[in-house]
């Protein structure tokens, strides 16, 4: 299973790991592979406030663009400084890579994001395979 | 896999900066089999040649090919293309993948009523595999007896290779690399085969199949225009900085010309295609704007990308005639931000010089 069943998901493919009334977010092993090779990771300043959907950054292969999506509402409390000079961390390891900490609103925008297997249905679906 | 001028291409094999890296520092695969091309044959293949590509091709001699182009009577592009001179009365024009059918059409429509001239396209016939990289000719050695160290760059041969008789070897390339095209029989037996053999080939020079990703990337290091983004219908030879292509006193009248003399009595190009690097975190990519440094847009990448041998972030873009100068300093819009470039030479990349061969002391 490449997705950790502890984690929430969007379907813009961001994941969510939500530890009491803060969470981690990451981007899915399914969109580090189909960005490729990453070079470049834009993210928040501390203290900036997050929508549920609203843009926070992107990521930067060698061929595309991704905005990154906050899966749920909050205050980023935290950034990953090491992606600004290793952002290929995210390829090896994309489960274990986040990308920023936040602090959670309402804890029900996270109950109404996809489960681990509803997230790999969605993804083959999406692919048709 | 995406759809390439209707083509089933990958974007990577491994991945676009290991393919990228291979070719810088050992040898790539590329199966380019999307581009097209168009033969003239006869007594008047020359005169058409002439009228039709702004190049000068009497100056070829057989077994010999150069960068040219078709164009509008405007003097932008309808392609770029790659001229090879089969023979005194027979030329091969490589043309690009999403402009076949207009290229096809407007070589016929130039060319008109001209006897003595027979126009095909020979497109479907032939599987084009470019190897490139420092060790593409080892690799391709082991599959040919034709000797290619005497074939100079963009020179070209015929021969047997894995089997095939009749290949054209061709020492041309896209990538700023030492390399070879060849053009093998289009039937998917005979391709998978060969394509296998030159990765068998290749292997212990540590070869890699390489998709259109690395294509780009790899093109754009060197500064090679690209159809539909440096040269397109609304671009001018002299803007793309294309001039030394371009021979206006070949003695032909190509289509194009009087267009060409006279952007060049009104004092040459309005704008023109620069490089840049970024200095500022932030990568410019296709048609982000550029700004001048009090944050004016006067420009638009063409294209953009990290560049993976050289490590930083460059683009081409079209800047006008006042901000072309080595060092100037430019904005780029990324995501409503200006962000730091500066405008550098090109090319980006340039192989460096093969070593010397060394001295040997005569032998008595």
């Amino acid at each position: 299973m490449p997705y950790p069943e502890k984690y929430r998901y969007a379907k813009s493919h961001e994941w969510l790991n939500v530890d009491g009334d803060s969470a981690t977010v990451g981007i899915t092993d399914y969109a580090q592979d189909s960005l490729g090779d990453i070079v470049f990771v834009e993210l928040p300043k501390v203290g900036q406030q997050l929508e549920a959907g609203s843009t926070f950054g992107s990521v930067e292969s060698v061929k595309a663009v991704s905005d990154l999506y906050a899966p749920v509402s909050g205050t980023v409390t935290e950034v990953n400084e090491s992606l600004n000079s290793a952002p290929e961390t995210i390829n090896a390891a994309a489960n274990d890579t986040w990308l920023i900490r936040m602090t959670v609103t309402n804890p029900d925008e996270a109950n109404a994001l996809l489960s681990a297997a509803d997230y790999e249905k969605f993804v083959s679906e999406e692919t048709g395979h | 896999m995406v759809d390439f001028g209707g083509w089933d291409m990958p974007v990577q094999y491994r991945g676009l900066i290991e393919e990228h890296m291979a070719v810088r520092t050992a040898v790539g695969l590329f199966d380019v089999s999307h581009m097209g091309d168009i033969q003239l044959r006869g007594p008047n293949s020359l005169a058409a040649v002439q009228r039709l590509l702004m190049n000068d091709a009497s100056k070829l001699q057989t077994g010999q090919a150069h960068y040219s182009a078709m164009l509008y009577p405007n003097g932008t592009f309808v392609d770029d293309v790659v001229l090879h001179r089969l023979g005194d009365n027979d030329f091969l024009i490589v043309i690009n993948a999403g402009t076949r059918e207009k290229d096809v059409k407007w070589v016929r429509s130039v060319i008109g009523s001209m006897g003595g001239v027979h126009v095909m396209d020979v497109s479907d016939y032939y599987t084009q595999l470019a190897i490139q990289g420092p060790r593409a000719k080892e690799t391709l050695q082991k599959l040919t007896k034709v000797d290619l160290t005497p074939i100079k760059n963009y020179w070209f041969t015929w021969g047997t290779v894995a089997g095939c008789h009749n290949v054209m070897i061709a020492r041309t390339g896209y990538t700023a690399e030492d390399g070879f095209e060849i053009y093998i029989p289009a039937d998917e037996p005979t391709s998978a085969r060969v394509w296998g053999e030159v990765l068998e080939a290749g292997a212990e020079f540590g070869v890699q199949p390489c998709g259109l990703g690395a294509r780009n990337t790899l093109r754009l290091e060197a500064a090679m225009a690209l159809y539909g983004h440096e040269i397109s219908e609304t671009i001018n030879v002299f803007e793309a900085g294309l001039g030394r292509y371009c021979k206006l006193e070949k003695g032909v009248d190509f289509v194009g010309r009087e267009a060409l003399v006279e952007v060049e009595k009104g004092g040459g190009p309005k704008r023109k295609l620069v490089g840049l690097e970024m200095v500022e975190r932030g990568i410019g990519r296709d048609g982000y704007a550029v700004l001048s440094a009090a944050g004016e847009r006067i420009g638009e990448i063409t294209s953009g990308s990290p560049a993976p041998f050289l490590k930083k972030n460059i683009a081409l873009a079209y800047v006008p005639a006042g901000y072309t100068e080595i060092g100037t300093e430019v904005g780029v819009e990324i995501r409503g931000q200006a962000v730091k470039a500066v405008v550098v030479p090109t090319p980006f990349y340039k192989r460096p010089k093969a070593a010397a061969q060394p001295v040997t002391a005569p032998l008595s």
